[in-house]
């Protein structure tokens, strides 16, 4: 059970590609797709994470407490900003597939012939 | 001084998006080539600097202590700049080829563009995983954003949809594969993370997180079976930015892989002879499923995908061969390759501008008023056969050198096999547009009325010069004296993890200096290229000419080929749900392989 | 494939996937164990070399700023990737937007949203900036304080009131904040190399910890970056609301 954020993030992954694949919309697709995302913060706050350490931030408590690990918040950070906007540019393509095809199932959109 | 490669471009391109509503196009264009210039200059200087000993830069003046890395760095050998400089090359050629192309939207256009070029440089540049992975989704970014440019195209849609959300699937797995390197070294910058693993053994840890590392850059590099999503962005993709994927954003994933591996995996899985044969696997199926793929496109843009998707194959198989002699081989061969498919994806622009479509079918005859394009195009289809002076030669040479080296010279039949398919495609392309006889009723009816007085339109200079420049370019890396001894010491360099952790970690400037290397052996492999250029040339007339073949053997291969065309272009269907599929099929393929030759 | 195909395809590819993964995740450390050096250095040290208080902070913009800067790229990137692609196509038209939007067969704004929304406007301008300011002190920064920000643009179009939102021109004023808030990240980095150090050192006066003004550039770059999403993030949601709310395609029925 020690590990149990770690198989949640496993899940999560999973899960989520799993929505990609068979999804019949779109705006579901990339919201799986976030999901999917979401198990890499997971992961990395999990893996820096030490019992009874408080938040690296020392105001209030002297430097020397036990805290978690800084980076792991810094990178979950740029992890967080990558994912908004990735999703933010995919669903503007959504809104072209819309436009274009009527429709949000990804099995409906036409492609260039060869 | 060292960061200006990648600040500069990324600076130019906030200033020009802000002040996009009053900035003159000729001003933005101006201020975007000149860029792109100098970050090749910059990035030439520091291959020249690098030649010596590694250039370190830490950020923020943060350099290690005790061994232990605080902030970020950049590392640059030789095989690291010379892909950023290819990458300020081929811009450079981009913009140059664009500067009389019209278009909306052009200021953000170029802004998008240099943070592309910023994205790419920081990335070759990079020491530290993290900033890898970041500079990885920064031109990552940029090349969505200017593949769904063309939007006013129903069906580059999806194309660009499946080419987003199927890299977004791969920079999943490369963070969770930094993850647990992370969890297991607390470590980011390669050299610890190498120094870190060097002691312990090659256990379930080490080999899941290579494995997600290894899929996560082949998702970049379009390795099958994580290359469903290639051909659609090429397609869509306008030219100047065709020309940087096609010349060296897929190389840039097996870069990765190989530089990963060299810095940080090579002490625990060197002992494992089984990972050659699993990447040489790969190599083997990407190259063939590239190279007939390849043939069966009749859209000039596509068939340019998979000439690059089977050259990845033989890259990997350089790179697989896990020694300094292969490494180099392939460093070269993709460099060189880089700028020969830059200069036709040119041409392709030049053939799309002016004479309003890509598909060699509807373009038959249509060239016949542009020879000298057509000989830029043949060209081009030689030097992606390997014939010399290109430097596509001196790289498969050294490669299959290798090859033989590591006792596995079955590789250099795939090398000429699949040169020839990749060339007789291009061939075949340019014999029909350039020389066919003017199509039937397909084309009559596709012509538009008004292109009669559009017979002869004029090529401007600035399209044609970047061409022949990045062609010149590639007989330049040919012929370059010295430049095989230069690559293999370099490649010495590549592979040699202590010597880098050396440097980055403690600035230790001392490399042990490779021997003089022995002469190179050029009648073999030049004979191969022959061969290679032979048979693409047999296969491109046979396509062309159908009627010249005897009855039997036409109907033999007819039948023979008919299913496994139709097999394999239901395969490639485009469709998003299969690609990632797909994408998930190939991890758990490569794992399981992995796991097994790893125990 | 088929789509029935492709699920069983994709379920035992991703069975063999997710046993791979965990087989991989059991070699890390159990959870709650954090062994590497890296975090219990920067712990130690972080606070006396640069004087700010968040250590989170003090990585994101300082050790590690070259990460965040590459970052704040990419929001850029995207954000502008959104505005080509949302541009109006050559076929529609811009109609005023209509604020009820009746013929979008969208329930009207009751008064109560309207109050309540137009009311916090002004609280949460303040706390995203509070935020922005304060992130090497707390928990917070220029990330999540421009986050906040923008969300004050999207109280106001909640409120029923897109038609003033619309006057301010939200989409001028994001793409200067975005482009500035960028270039000024790359332009204090370069003070750096300006002063004789590598590209984004720390160069200004470190102050002491705690203070609001401590850290050297840390609170400049918060500052950079908070201006750089809060602008990014106004420009999407406007760019969004006009496909919504403005433009029309020949023929369109809703």
């Amino acid at each position: 059970m020690s590990h149990l954020p770690y198989v949640v993030a496993a899940w999560l992954l999973l899960v989520g590609l799993y929505g990609v694949v068979t999804s019949r919309n779109l705006v579901h697709a990339i919201t799986c797709l976030s999901v999917a995302q979401s198990s890499t913060y997971i992961l990395l706050l999990s893996v820096g994470f030490e019992r009874g350490g408080t938040a690296p931030i020392f105001l209030d408590v002297p430097v020397g407490t036990k805290a978690v690990d800084p980076v792991v918040g810094a990178l979950a950070l740029t992890d967080i900003v990558v994912g908004a906007t990735v999703s933010a540019l995919l669903l503007a393509l959504a809104v072209q597939a819309y436009k274009h095809h009527g429709s949000l199932d990804p099995e409906r959109l036409g492609r260039e012939q060869d | 001084m060292d960061a200006l490669p990648v600040a500069l471009p990324l600076l130019v391109a906030a200033i020009l998006v802000g002040l996009a509503p009053v900035c003159p196009r000729r001003a933005a264009d101006a201020a975007t080539l000149a860029t792109a210039a100098v970050v090749t200059l910059l990035c030439l200087a520091l291959l020249v600097r690098s030649l010596d000993e590694p250039v370190v830069y830490w950020f923020g003046g943060w350099t290690p202590r005790d061994g232990i890395a605080l902030g970020v760095a950049f590392a640059v050998d030789p095989v690291g700049a010379a892909l950023a400089t290819l990458a300020g090359v081929l811009a450079t050629a981009a913009l140059t080829f664009s500067w009389r192309i019209f278009e909306a939207v052009r200021t953000l256009h170029h802004g998008l563009m240099l943070v592309f070029l910023a994205g790419i440089v920081g990335f070759c540049l990079s020491g530290d995983l993290f900033s890898m992975f970041v500079f990885y989704e920064l031109f990552s970014v940029a090349a969505y954003a200017l593949a769904g440019y063309r939007t006013t195209d129903p069906g580059s849609v999806r194309g660009a949809l499946n080419f987003a959300i199927t890299n977004s699937v791969g920079a999943i797995l490369l963070l969770g594969g930094i993850a647990l390197l992370y969890g297991r070294t607390g470590a980011l910058n390669l050299a610890q993370l190498g120094q870190s693993l060097a002691t312990g053994p090659a256990d379930r840890l080490v080999v899941v997180a290579f494995l997600l590392l290894m899929v996560g850059f082949f998702v970049k590099a379009a390795v099958v079976p994580f290359h469903f999503w290639l051909a659609d962005a090429y397609a869509l993709a306008p030219t100047v930015v065709g020309v940087l994927f096609a010349g060296v954003v897929s190389e840039l994933g097996l870069y990765a892989v190989a530089r990963v591996y060299w810095t940080v995996f090579s002490a625990p899985l060197a002992e494992t002879g089984g990972l050659r044969g699993v990447m040489l696997l790969g190599a083997v199926t990407t190259a063939l499923v590239g190279g007939v793929m390849c043939l069966l496109q009749h859209h000039l843009a596509r068939m340019l995908a998979y000439a690059t998707v089977s050259h990845v194959g033989l890259t990997l198989a350089g790179f697989a061969l896990l020694g300094p002699a292969g490494a180099g081989g392939a460093v070269l061969y993709l460099v060189a390759d880089g700028m020969i498919k830059g200069s036709l994806f040119i041409s392709v622009g030049i053939i799309d501008h002016h004479l309003h479509d890509v598909d060699e079918r509807r373009l038959a005859g249509r060239g016949r008023h542009l020879p000298w394009l057509a000989a830029l195009m043949v060209a081009g289809a030689l030097g992606l056969a390997g014939m010399p002076p290109f430097g596509t030669f001196l790289g498969k040479a050294l490669m299959e050198e290798a090859a033989v080296e590591t006792g596995l010279p079955w590789l250099i039949g795939l090398f000429v096999v699949v040169a020839a398919l990749t060339s007789a495609a291009l061939l075949r392309a340019t014999g029909r547009v350039f020389l066919g006889p003017r199509g039937g009723a397909e084309a009559a009816a596709t012509r538009s009325p008004d292109e009669a007085a559009v017979r002869h339109p004029h090529v401007h200079a600035t399209q044609v010069v970047p061409a022949v420049g990045l062609l010149a370019g590639a007989v330049a890396v040919g012929l370059a004296p010295g430049l095989a001894d230069a690559v293999q010491d370099a490649a010495g360099r590549f592979t040699d993890r202590p010597a880098y952790a050396a440097a980055v970690l403690r600035g230790a400037g001392d490399l042990a200096r490779a021997g003089a290397h022995p002469p190179l052996h050029l009648v073999g492999p030049a004979l191969l290229a022959a061969l290679s250029a032979l048979l693409g040339l047999g296969l491109a007339l046979a396509a062309l000419l159908p009627e010249r073949l005897p009855p039997r053997l036409r109907g033999g291969v007819a039948r023979a080929w008919g299913p496994v065309a139709a097999t394999l272009r239901g395969l490639h269907n485009g469709s998003i749900g299969d690609s990632v599929t797909w994408l998930v099929v190939g991890m758990s393929t490569f794992g399981g392989l992995l796991v097994l030759v790893v125990r | 494939m088929t789509p029935t195909l492709r699920r069983r395809v994709f379920l035992v590819a991703a069975v063999v996937a997710g046993a791979l993964l965990l087989w991989g995740l059991t070699g890390l450390p159990d959870y709650g164990v954090y062994a590497g050096p890296y975090g219990d250095v920067l712990n130690r040290v972080a606070v006396a070399e640069r004087k700010a208080a968040n250590v989170v902070a003090a990585v994101t913009f300082d050790y590690r700023g070259i990460d965040t800067m590459g970052e704040e790229f990419i929001l850029f990137a995207a954000v502008l990737g959104v505005a080509i692609l949302l541009r109006a196509q050559r076929d529609e038209t811009e109609q005023p937007p209509d604020e009820d939007a009746a013929d979008r067969h969208a329930p009207a704004t009751s008064n109560a949203v309207r109050v309540v929304g137009l009311a916090l406007v002004g609280p949460v301008v303040l706390f995203g900036l509070y935020v922005v300011t304060h992130g090497h002190l707390s928990p917070g920064g220029g990330f999540q304080g421009g986050v906040v920000l923008a969300t004050a643009a999207l109280l106001v179009y909640l409120s029923g009131e897109y038609v003033t939102l619309r006057r301010v021109s939200p989409e001028v004023i994001g793409d200067l904040a975005e482009s500035t808030g960028a270039a000024g990240y790359v332009a204090v980095g370069l003070l750096g190399v300006a002063a004789g150090a590598t590209f984004l050192a720390n160069v200004l006066p470190l102050g002491e910890p705690g203070a609001l003004l401590s850290a050297g550039t840390i609170p400049v770059l918060n500052l950079a970056v908070g201006l750089e999403v809060a602008g990014g993030f106004v420009l999407l949601l406007s760019e969004f609301l006009e496909q919504t709310l403005v433009i029309r395609r020949p023929g369109e029925v809703t």
